[in-house]
């Protein structure tokens, strides 16, 4: 039942797919984290910077945030990310950096909401030991804003590992593009379709499970 | 009574004795309320002053000006003979000078006691953490709370939570320590405990500035009352003078309000 996988690499292409989404993972919540802390700073430059950022960023679709990355980027602006020789590498720097642009500003947004659950006087106390602007929300406020938003950064998490899909329009040989390869070959539409769907499940029912434990874990108690 | 010591230049080789904190024409507005109306008020080393005032009158405003959590609009204010600086490091360096203890206690809630009294220690005194966990030991233990170092702020009783947050602003060795209504969120079985850290602090010599409406604290413990009205200063004078012989008329009004039932 099953022979029309074979000559397919499936786990290699779901590999691809585990790689865009813990690489762009870490990306975006390390620029997102940046994001949300510039905007809750002090200096009003940075706080319109991320307010701008966030607000065009999120409101465009991956897709053509992608497509941009490779044909503009790469192709008009030559940003070739150190890969320039290899077509299949750089297609993937660039999926990752797309994903991590997109991704950053819902991180961020979801960072700051949990800034916003952390009382005030949290900070103030902090300030009044003595802490400097960037001490008081590293050590006090962005550990306790972390606690209260894992929920919502599963979410983005898992819309990020879905959305790594959207790589396969500039040539990355994720496991979409290998679902489509198959579908044009073989014809077991629905089955295969089954089989990459189940695929995406394994990897985000884990994700979404354990981040949901750790969560209880590590919840501030007020 | 201030106008002389706001001249005074920095120096940091100043006798021990002297004017600690200089509060001189401090006004500050919250939108169209004038809540600090041109405030005149002089702390000495070694003084406790205890601030009454009915809601309203701008005395947790005014305590919470004297290390700038609350920005003033006008005026100026020194700690031992360095004005405020706006923004920035210096102020930071300043605030680990003044101890600061909150009605709501504000214990860093994802850290354990112990770590609340050490942080301040470490990352801004940069001491080392074994001499930060002795000296927090050390304090924990003077305000009778030695044995919850572990524990998280939460599986604390708010009494207890409110003793080791004296602790906390002790950890940095302050000038001065301000008390901005510290028993005003306890129960009635808690102030107490709280109030005889106090004493013991204010016995020890300690500078304070305390926001409360704790009379008998006030009676016992204080150098100075200062009565707060409308955001002005309405009256200053010993706690004997203050309780048994008010002289405006807004002071006695206050005090048969709170004194006779």
């Amino acid at each position: 039942m099953f022979d029309f996988l074979e000559g397919y690499d499936l786990l290699g292409a779901f590999w691809v797919t585990v790689q865009l989404a813990v690489f762009s993972g870490i990306g975006s919540l390390v620029l997102g984290t940046i994001l949300a802390a510039m905007r809750v700073s002090p200096v009003p430059l940075m706080r319109g910077f991320a307010t701008v950022y966030v607000n065009v960023v999120r409101n465009i679709p991956l897709t053509v945030i992608i497509v941009f990355a490779s044909l503009g980027l790469a192709d008009i602006f030559g940003i070739t990310l150190g890969a320039a020789d290899d077509f299949d590498a750089l297609s993937f720097r660039l999926a990752i950096l797309g994903l991590t642009v997109y991704t950053a500003a819902f991180v961020c947004e979801a960072i700051r909401s949990g800034i916003n659950t952390v009382p005030v006087g949290q900070a103030e106390a902090a300030r009044a030991i003595g802490l400097n602007f960037t001490q008081v929300l590293s050590l006090i406020v962005l550990p306790q804003a972390f606690r209260s938003v894992i929920g919502p950064l599963t979410n983005v998490l898992i819309a990020l590992t879905k959305n790594t899909t959207v790589a396969a329009a500039i040539g990355v040989a994720e496991a979409a593009l290998l679902m489509k390869e198959m579908i044009e070959n073989e014809s077991q539409l629905i089955l295969i379709s089954a089989i990459f769907a189940f695929g995406f499940v394994v990897l985000t029912l884990p994700t979404g499970l354990i981040l949901g434990w750790v969560a209880k874990r590590v919840a501030v108690k007020r | 009574m201030s106008g002389v010591s706001v001249t005074k230049e920095t120096d940091d080789a100043r006798p021990a004795s002297g004017d600690l904190v200089v509060l001189s024409n401090v006004n500050k507005h919250f939108g169209a309320l004038h809540v600090l109306q041109d405030i005149d008020l002089t702390i000495a080393r070694g003084e406790v002053v205890v601030v009454i005032g009915p809601s309203g009158s701008g005395k947790s405003t005014l305590c919470r000006a004297i290390n700038r959590l609350e920005p003033i609009d006008s005026g100026s204010i020194s700690l031992d003979g360095k004005p405020l600086p706006a923004e920035g490091k210096e102020l930071a360096r300043l605030r680990a000078d003044v101890g600061m203890v909150f009605q709501s206690f504000n214990l860093f809630a994802h850290k354990t006691v112990l770590e609340n009294v050490t942080l301040g220690q470490i990352k801004v005194r940069k001491k080392d953490k074994a001499l930060a966990d002795e000296f927090a030991r050390t304090l924990l233990d003077r305000v009778g709370v030695a044995n919850q170092a572990d524990k998280y702020p939460a599986q604390l009783s708010g009494g207890q939570q409110q003793r080791v947050a004296i602790a906390r602003a002790l950890a940095m060795e302050p000038k001065v320590m301000l008390f901005d209504e510290p028993t005003s969120a306890l129960d009635p079985e808690m102030i107490n405990e709280v109030l005889e850290v106090m004493q013991q602090l204010a016995r020890d010599g300690m500078t304070m500035v305390v926001v409360t409406h704790e009379m008998g604290f006030a009676r016992s413990a204080a150098n100075r009352v200062v009565f707060m009205a409308d955001g002005q200063i309405v009256e200053e004078a010993t706690p004997e003078q203050f309780f048994t012989n008010p002289r405006s008329d807004r002071a006695k009004d206050f005090l048969s309000k709170i004194l006779h039932h």
